[in-house]
């Protein structure tokens, strides 16, 4: 009894194991990267309901000639989303090297640039709604507004990052060292870049 | 008292590297989309369009991971937990699909 309450102690006694480095890169970072991949899961449970419904039931999707969706300005929408992936990586690149003016303005140009699609999107609905083409119509038509609402919600949700990252920009709270806000929030702006990417093939174009 | 490993700050979360091609990637994506265009609408069996639009949406994602969101330059730890849950993601589908398949 005594022997093992003198283990126990003993085993309080030892030193504690040491930190180990992590992942290599700083903590928002990390948690933003973990944030994505639970963002994956949570894309290929939609996208991936979408296609198990589309291989049950094949007869509810028309052929992409006799769809009622938009592709050409989807996928002029899809090439501003690609611009604004640009302005952003730029916005990184100009805050690593501490060029507050550029930082600022290729922000902006992101900010206006995100917003156009979202506007587009929402334009794009009100075209198809007044189709007939609304959620209630079918299983292609919930499914399309649950995977591209959830969508436009992220970069909507994107949008408001970026506009609150801005304007610390334009208050001088990025610098060449510190430029935390702007790659994080670059990371997820990139990400709904990169969902969009697959979206756009599956949804629209398959 | 061992060193701990040193914890790279903001500023220097990568190596250094030369900044990417990030204009010539975006005009890629660009030809890429219209590519994606051209095909889908082609008269080739299903089978064939599917895997070579999913084959050309993959590449365009892969080259906005890789650059845009820098993996390429990223530890190899971090690079492991991004690719992490994809497997799982193709786990999902595959295994609930052979339900209606």
């Amino acid at each position: 009894m005594a022997h093992g309450a003198h283990g126990a102690h003993g085993a309080v006694m030892q030193p504690p194991l040491y930190a180990e480095p992590g992942a290599g890169v700083y903590n928002e970072k990390l948690g933003m990267w973990v944030f994505l991949g639970s963002e994956v899961m949570f894309f290929t449970a939609l996208i991936g309901s979408y296609i198990i419904l589309r291989v049950a039931t094949p007869a509810a999707w028309a052929p992409l000639s006799e769809r009622v969706l938009n592709v050409p300005i989807t996928a002029v929408n899809t090439f501003i989303l690609i611009c604004s992936s640009v302005t952003m990586v730029k916005a990184f690149a100009a805050a690593q090297l501490g060029r507050q003016q550029a930082l600022c303005r290729w922000l902006l140009a992101t900010v206006l640039i995100g917003a156009t699609f979202v506007g587009i999107q929402v334009f794009e609905y009100q075209e198809l709604i007044h189709k007939g083409f609304v959620p209630s119509a079918g299983l292609f038509p919930s499914t399309f507004y649950t995977m591209t609402g959830f969508h436009g919600f992220h970069v909507s949700v994107g949008v408001l990052c970026l506009i609150y990252v801005t304007w610390k920009a334009f208050r001088g709270k990025y610098t060449g060292a510190d430029h935390r806000g702007v790659e994080v929030v670059g990371l997820y702006w990139h990400f709904v870049d990169l969902v969009w990417i697959i979206l756009f093939t599956i949804v629209y174009l398959i | 008292m061992p060193d701990v490993a040193h914890q790279p700050g903001p500023g220097e979360a990568a190596p250094e590297h030369k900044e990417p091609p990030y204009i010539a990637i975006f005009f890629v994506l660009g030809v890429l989309t219209l590519v994606e265009l051209g095909v889908a609408f082609l008269p080739w069996p299903k089978l064939t369009l599917i895997l070579l639009l999913l084959l050309l949406a993959v590449w365009k994602a892969v080259l906005v991971a890789l650059y845009y969101m820098h993996l390429r330059f990223e530890p190899n730890r971090l690079r492991m937990l991004a690719i992490a849950p994809l497997p799982l993601a193709v786990i999902l589908v595959v295994a609930v699909i052979q339900e209606f398949s």
